[in-house]
């Protein structure tokens, strides 16, 4: 390995390229992956670490639940704990427009195996008396929960190393070159890395790479804006998220264990690829603190100590990029998951692993296949 | 010109000196404090209807204290002072600030920031005991409410203030059980010549001491801390253990205790602004990159005061009213008659200078902070121990401060480590084995200091 070869590149190192490199060495591979920075260091340690189903886009949902299996075993595969919790997640309606959406997707989501309960207003107090009387409905899925995302990518790091995949952080690539043997990555730092495979799994950065690989796509860049109250009596035991049809009225909320409970939605602000700095808009929390007020008013009583953003890559149809190149056989994508890659990680991980070691997914990805742009485009 | 938008943040010796300045030219600032009323925290005031005169209040600073305070009265509804109210962002020339339950988007065409410091502490094992205070909330307790925070207390640190508050102490009538000095004896005398720039406070200083050893108060110089003791119940603080220069162990009784390390500057809204920084090697924490006369790399912000050179209130008047000229000609406005920012410059100089030899006389003990046992809590908000935080640059293989506050929660919490950040830093940075500017600064987060979610924006009814 010290001649920088190995049977696959990995380049970027957040929870999709961490999760890849250790269900690789799992498959006998071995994998170098690059990251820029620290793993984990972007939009993989700063989101709001919800292991959610329900919501999703239904095609996704077979991802969804196989990653959904593998964070029950998460502990035992990486031998380290990341704070996940089973705790069910709930999204409330405040109009009966949103509860009828509700139930449509309820009815979208049975086939695919997640199940889903619809409940009255009243009967969705009666199990978490602190939501609001404005609460006309609740979609409660059992089985989904949260999870630290700060810890989540740097443990399948860990773990990837300690199966022996090289992990090489501060590791900036300025340049891919296609060679007789596969690729080869140069390094800012001098060094050459070559592997007859390359994924590319950059997060927000990941548009420009696929464009430099002849592969353009359309993604644009923001940073979630979240943030975090004082630590209180832990009370708030499911994730919360709202069903509208306004961005304005989605808020998400979890109270970790410990007491705190972390927040985001609403908008988003600017983020930016250059100088990997994205920041919260003063008005976008403000605008947080009505939403919270709106759904547990409670918290009207609570102060918040601390706000962060990051730097997530969209795509303009809100589906990511994930599968093999249309134009290279021994090219993967897995990069613009829209805000909502963080439950698919493991399962991502899982699924391209087995992808570049067995030539196929078990699992059908084909919805996330970056030629859906190249067809538009012609 | 049309009036233009001045904003001032903190209302202590550096605020008040930069809105007089800035009134005498013409202007209107607006003033933003979180404190009921101005003084900052050296000159703080005492709430209304407390009659104690200045010199219980102030000691040997009474003079300044009344100055400053006459300073600020005469400038009454000639700026817009905003107290109780906290700047709790700063992005893209705007101010946020909390007033009341309603939060403002406040613009500018100049901001000075004067934010002042609080005490740079060590995290000792059994520092969140009922009945140990920082220095500064001792003296607070002083000043504002005339109470002390103990029936015999004692004073653990290093530099001025530790002697300052021990002699404020004794005259106001408290037992002093003693002063426990971190400095070796011999460090004052290294600094000397340094220090010899500030003759009057070196006088000063010597005047402390006298009137220390008038009271009958020990001074133990170059003790080692160990832990700060539970009493019999177990409930509250009994005592302080430490070893002797001489390399006896020794308890020292007493149920209330005064810790504190020189000052830790409050640099928060500067980091979101997004200025640059520098490692400063005497007071061996990040400060805000700034022009002699308090520019900072972000066009339109100024600094002044503690919060970015730790001069002291003196330094601080002087730092306000270089800030104040710099906005004035920057903005285009003449300076009023009779400033003099060359004599100012030069004045500062030799504080500067003073400064530094502090720093030698009253070593910020680093070696002490990297070796605390691993059991002792270091973030006292998210409870996390100095093992925990060694394990992240470790075990987790953190290289620098905010990738630890990461994985160990260490900076994290409701005071984002403004109290333990510099020692965390140390701990870190021993751990990893490499000088402490390697590992970084940790990085602040609005808000600078908690924000009730009950706020509402300005244009809410």
């Amino acid at each position: 390995m010290s001649d920088n070869r190995a049977d696959v590149l990995v380049l970027g190192g957040g929870l999709m390229g961490a999760a890849t490199a250790f269900f690789l060495r799992r498959r006998g591979l071995s994998v170098i992956l690059l990251e820029r920075g620290l793993v984990g260091q972007q939009a993989s340690g700063v989101n709001f670490g919800n292991v959610r189903r329900q919501g999703r886009f239904p095609p996704q949902l077979p991802l969804a639940n196989r990653s959904r299996a593998l964070w029950g075993q998460l502990p035992e595969l990486l031998g380290e704990d990341i704070e996940f919790l089973p705790s069910g997640h709930l999204r409330v309606a405040y109009t009966d427009e949103a509860a009828g959406m509700m139930e449509a997707y309820r009815e979208a989501a049975r086939p695919y195996g997640l199940k889903l309960e619809v409940l009255s207003g009243n009967a969705v107090r009666a199990r978490f008396p602190w939501l609001s009387a404005e609460v006309r409905a609740g979609s409660w899925s059992a089985e989904d929960g949260h999870a630290n995302p700060r810890l989540a990518a740097p443990a399948f790091a860990r773990a990837a190393r300690r199966a022996g995949a090289r992990i090489e952080e501060n590791t900036e690539v300025l340049a891919i070159e296609r060679e007789a043997a596969g690729w080869r990555l140069d390094a800012a730092d001098g060094r050459a890395f070559r592997a007859p495979v390359l994924q590319v799994s950059a997060g927000a950065w990941g548009g420009r790479l696929a464009a430099q690989l002849g592969e353009p796509v359309p993604i644009v860049v923001r940073g979630p804006q979240m943030g975090v109250t004082e630590p209180v009596p832990y009370a708030l035991t499911p994730v919360l998220g709202v069903t509208a049809t306004v961005v304005g009225e989605v808020i998400y909320l979890r109270q970790v264990t410990r007491g705190n409970i972390v927040f985001g939605g609403v908008g988003h602000g600017p983020a930016d690829l250059d100088t990997c700095r994205a920041r919260v808009e003063p008005a976008i929390t403000l605008r947080q603190f009505i939403q919270l007020r709106r759904m547990v008013p409670a918290l009207g009583a609570l102060r918040i100590i601390r706000t962060w953003s990051g730097i997530e890559g969209y795509m303009h149809d809100e589906i990511p990029v994930m599968g093999p190149s249309a134009r290279w056989p021994d090219l993967f994508y897995a990069f613009g998951f829209c805000g909502a890659g963080f439950q698919l990680g493991p399962g991502v991980g899982d699924v391209m692993a087995e992808l570049i070691a067995a030539g196929r997914s078990t699992t059908p990805i084909e919805p996330f296949h970056i030629a859906r742009f190249a067809a538009k485009a012609a | 010109m049309a009036q233009p938008r001045v904003t001032i943040v903190g209302a202590g010796p550096a605020g008040t000196r930069a809105a007089e300045l800035l009134v005498a030219a013409g202007l209107h600032p607006l003033l933003v404090d979180e404190a009921a009323d101005n003084g900052g925290q050296i000159y703080r005031r005492q709430p209304a209807g407390f009659r104690r005169p200045p010199a219980a209040l102030y000691g040997t600073e009474a003079g300044r204290a009344t100055a400053l305070h006459a300073s600020f009265d005469a400038l009454r509804g000639r700026i817009e002072h905003w107290p109780e109210s906290l700047a709790w962002n700063l992005r893209d020339g705007v101010l946020h600030v909390l007033r009341g339950e309603r939060s403002h988007a406040l613009p500018f065409d100049a901001l000075i920031l004067a934010t002042g410091a609080t005490d740079r502490l060590i995290p000792l094992p059994g520092w969140t005991l009922p009945g140990v205070f920082t220095l500064g909330g001792a003296q607070i307790a002083l000043k504002a409410q005339a109470c002390a925070i103990g029936r015999r207390v004692a004073f653990l640190g290093s530099g001025p203030l530790l002697y300052l508050v021990a002699a404020q102490y004794a005259k106001a009538g408290a037992e002093v059980a003693a002063v426990l000095d971190t400095a070796p004896a011999g460090a004052r005398w290294r600094a000397l010549p340094l220090m010899a720039a500030r003759p009057a406070l070196l006088a000063k200083g010597a005047a402390l001491l006298a009137r220390l050893r008038r009271a009958g108060v020990p001074v133990h110089r170059g003790v080692t801390p160990l832990r700060l003791c539970p009493d019999a119940s177990g409930a509250r603080l009994g005592g302080i253990a430490f070893r002797q220069a001489d390399g006896r162990e020794a308890v020292l009784d007493c149920d209330a205790s005064g810790l504190g390390w020189h000052l830790r500057a409050e640099t928060q809204l500067a980091g979101l602004a997004g200025c640059g920084f520098d490692f400063d090697r005497a007071s061996r924490q990040w400060l805000p990159r700034i022009d002699a006369d308090g520019r900072s790399e972000v066009p339109g912000l100024y600094m002044a005061g503690d919060g970015v050179r730790l001069l002291g209130a003196d330094g601080a008047e002087i730092a306000g009213r270089l800030a104040a000229l710099a906005v004035l000609r920057d903005l285009g406005f003449a300076p009023p008659a009779g400033a003099d920012p060359a004599a100012l410059r030069r004045r500062r100089q030799a504080m500067d200078r003073f400064r530094r030899g502090l720093a030698i006389a009253f070593p910020w003990p680093a070696q002490l902070v990297a070796g605390l046992p691993d059991e002792t809590l270091v973030c006292r908000c998210e409870a996390i121990t100095a093992g925990e935080l060694r394990r992240s640059a470790g075990a987790l293989d953190a290289p620098e401060v905010n990738r630890a506050k990461a994985f160990s929660r260490v900076g994290m919490g409701r005071c984002q480590g403004r109290m333990c950040g510099l020692a965390g830093a140390e701990i870190l940075a021993a751990a990893r084995g490499v000088p402490v500017e390697e590992v970084g600064r940790l990085r602040g987060q609005a808000p600078v200091k908690p924000l009730p979610v009950a706020a509402l924006r300005e244009e809410e009814a």
